[in-house]
């Protein structure tokens, strides 16, 4: 059933495709944006939405998730995001991706990525134009880089000459093996097995070169260190066909974060140093790295309260992906329109998805937002499937007030709010 | 100056670590097991301080010299010692440990002893638990009463440990006994080396306030105090070093190398030794210089101290 037209008047739509950042009203009908303009007047039966000036931006696209969690993306303003394929079983199979699709439905737009080897084992190319066809949007090593530089070379070559994006993780498995934290003055301290930062750099200028030798289009998944930015940043002068993501985590936090052996700061790729910290943000800033993901990873306390080097690495990032990009932007860190950009519109184009713009005959996924509104993130009562976050007790800022997606309101004002 | 009327306090709950504590405590630690030295000198040895307590050594990696040291502490104090033995193998342990403290805590012991292969698993049962815990080694973390025994070993024979030179030698990469040392010998003023190959040598060890080495016989120059590391073989997934016999060639303390040393240098080694890889049999068996059984019996007087520090509140208040 199509939802009734929607109008939401006096918003600051903020819209990195097309520039605009101004107070308009925007009309929805038949789960499009009909219109964008001043004074529209609303048709019969419209839900009209007073905005008093909030931020109207394009639905958050969250381009690095690994499990399905509708109720952490709707809290966080995510009305699309795209799915790792490490799920159980791995997304190798056409039919698997089409499930993955539907777990989503209705609430949010899940684009699997599909895995780039059987059983994500890093030898034999999985089935990847039966799965482009059954909706995968690109192709995924997963949380392990492929080892065997023939096969990533193979990968490359073949998912280049489908159009798909491959989507690379930047660790040199042999360095990172058994490893949980970043060789340095803290591993040491705490007795933590330990990699050297440099795995990350080996992997992407391994992948990067792989990639020139295939002409095919290459995401590096999460660069996470000062060396990693700087290769990107090299890359693309260069005129490479590359882009990257990186993952809040590492925007705000370092390594000192392990203190008294924190289980929910072990992740993967493990915390690197101050310095890295602020080279990735100074990456994402200038777009060197395009896009900020949640690489949201539910984990139940079983798992997580553990000793550190048993515990399972990831957290739960898609309900405050937007309230951390927004610390960034509140500190001065990041431009606004660029945090936008790296949440909306980056995405949708490395990945050729509907959405992440605001202009008339797109997809009415919109995101209506208090950027100021104060709160606080509770590992108790984080919204989603758990609420294992390095960021507890954190104070931050920024509210999603509507969250609508092919025109239905998901929260906010409305049914399902 | 605190009067002999009202003595000081070890004002910490539990003993998970050397990192942290400051001189003064750890100096109240030595002095504490300074006098329980001579207890265990006595032919009647029993002190029965803990006596209605119950002691529970929980130890998930095998041990035998700390166990039996512990428990015999315990005895020694009078406390109702009971070992829990469950070592297990390294994977999927998680649950079922958080599970053991849950278990232990509700038979309501009043001081636990333990030990574990992960890193900072006995600060997590720590938190789970109503009682004083002792962290008897975790992983490559630490081992306080093993860098306790080690300074009251060196105290007793120099006299002093501020201003000595200690070279801590070997596998300092997966050594919980080198990471305690370090904080320890350098928290009281000594100047202490790290002398390991590059492979064998953790990143940032210059932040923990000591000197890196890798060679060893720069390493053992002018060394006060030379205290080797056990060559952990089992906790190594990779090449590290070549063989044992070019380790030995090239690391093992010999006479010959010891020569570097100051003459009158103290031998150390937590145990268990192996023989032909990190130390030659001549160096660990010279009673002029070495000082591994007295290390031993420091340990049993240096636990003893910490049992009785660690459970004096509650027999205070159950008294």
């Amino acid at each position: 059933m199509i939802p009734p037209p929607l109008l939401l008047r006096g918003a600051r739509l903020l819209d990195p495709a097309s520039g605009r950042n101004e107070v308009a009203d925007l009309l929805v009908a038949e789960r499009s944006i009909a219109a964008i303009g001043s004074a529209l007047s609303a048709p019969a039966g419209a839900r009209t939405v007073d905005a008093g000036g909030r931020l109207l931006l394009p639905a958050l696209i969250d381009s690095c998730t690994f499990r399905t969690d509708i109720a952490a993306a709707s809290a966080g303003g995510i009305a699309t995001c795209l799915l790792m394929p490490d799920q159980s079983p791995p997304l190798d199979d056409p039919a698997l991706i089409e499930r993955a699709e539907r777990l989503g439905k209705p609430r949010l737009w899940v684009r699997p990525l599909a895995a780039a080897t059987r059983r994500l084992e890093g030898r034999e190319l999985a089935d990847l134009a039966l799965m482009q066809e059954a909706g995968a949007v690109g192709v995924a090593t997963g949380r392990q880089a492929i080892a065997d530089s023939a096969v990533m070379l193979r990968l490359l070559r073949y998912a280049g000459g489908l159009g798909l994006v491959t989507v690379t993780h930047p660790e040199d498995p042999w360095l990172a093996a058994g490893a949980v934290a970043t060789e340095g003055e803290m591993a040491t301290r705490l007795g933590l097995s330990a990699a050297p930062a440099a795995a990350e750099a080996i992997a992407i200028a391994r992948d990067l070169r792989l990639a020139a030798l295939a002409g095919a289009p290459l995401h590096i998944a999460c660069v996470t260190t000062a060396e990693g930015v700087d290769l990107v940043r090299a890359a693309k002068a260069a005129g490479a066909d590359v882009t990257a993501a990186t993952a809040p985590p590492y925007c705000l936090l370092s390594d000192m974060a392990l203190a008294g052996y924190r289980s929910f700061a072990r992740l993967s790729p493990p915390l690197r140093t101050e310095a890295d910290r602020r080279a990735v943000v100074a990456g994402l800033a200038d777009g060197t790295i395009d896009m900020l993901a949640s690489r949201h990873d539910p984990r139940s306390s079983d798992e997580k309260r553990l000793p550190f080097a048993d515990a399972a690495p990831g957290d739960a990032g898609a309900a405050t992906l937007l309230a951390l990009g927004l610390a960034l932007v509140h500190a001065g860190a990041l431009r606004l329109e660029r945090l936008v950009e790296a949440l909306t519109l980056a995405p949708a184009r490395r990945f050729g998805l509907p959405g992440g713009r605001l202009e008339a005959g797109a997809p009415a996924d919109l995101l209506l937002l208090d950027p100021d509104a104060p709160w606080r993130i509770d590992e108790d009562r984080l919204p989603g499937l758990a609420g294992n976050t390095p960021f507890d007790a954190l104070p931050v800022q920024g509210r999603v007030a509507l969250l609508v997606k092919g025109g239905d309101i998901l929260v906010g004002e409305g049914p399902g709010g | 100056m605190a009067s002999a009327a009202t003595p000081k306090r070890f004002p910490h709950r539990h003993l998970l670590a050397i990192e942290g504590l400051p001189p003064e405590d750890l100096l109240f630690l030595l002095d504490a097991a300074e006098a329980f030295v001579e207890t265990g000198r006595r032919p009647r040895k029993r002190d029965d301080r803990l006596a209605g307590l119950t002691q529970v050594n929980a130890f998930f990696e095998a041990s035998t010299r700390t166990l039996l040291s512990f428990e015999i502490a315990g005895k020694r104090l009078g406390a109702d010692v009971v070992n829990l033995v469950a070592a297990q193998s390294s994977l999927k342990k998680g649950e079922t440990l958080l599970d053991t403290a849950l278990t232990l805590n509700a038979m309501r012991p009043d001081v636990i002893v333990i030990r574990h292969d992960r890193s900072g698993a006995v600060e997590l049962i720590a938190r789970k638990v109503d009682c004083p815990v002792i962290n008897a080694g975790d992983g490559r973390h630490e081992h306080p009463t093993q860098a306790l025994l080690d300074a009251l070993t060196i105290r007793r024979r120099k006299g002093r440990i501020e201003g000595l030179r200690v070279a801590i030698c070997g596998d300092i990469l997966h050594s919980r006994v080198a990471r305690s040392n370090f904080h320890l010998l350098a928290a009281l003023g000594a100047e202490v080396r790290a002398v390991a190959p590059p492979t064998l040598m953790p990143a940032g060890i210059a932040q923990l306030g000591v000197i890196p080495v890798t060679a060893m016989d720069e390493g053992l120059a002018g060394a006060d105090v030379v205290m080797m590391l056990r060559l952990q073989l089992e906790r190594m997934d990779g090449a590290f070093i070549p063989s044992t016999r070019e380790y030995f060639a090239t690391w093992g303390l010999t006479e010959a190398r010891l020569a570097h040393a100051a003459p009158d240098v103290l031998v150390l080694h937590p145990g268990p030794m192996n023989r032909g890889v990190e130390i030659a049999s001549s160096v660990a068996d010279d009673i002029q210089r070495s000082a591994i059984a007295e290390q031993v019996e420091m340990g049993v007087a240096v636990r003893m101290a910490c049992l009785d520090l660690l459970t004096r509140d509650r027999r205070e208040a159950g008294s």
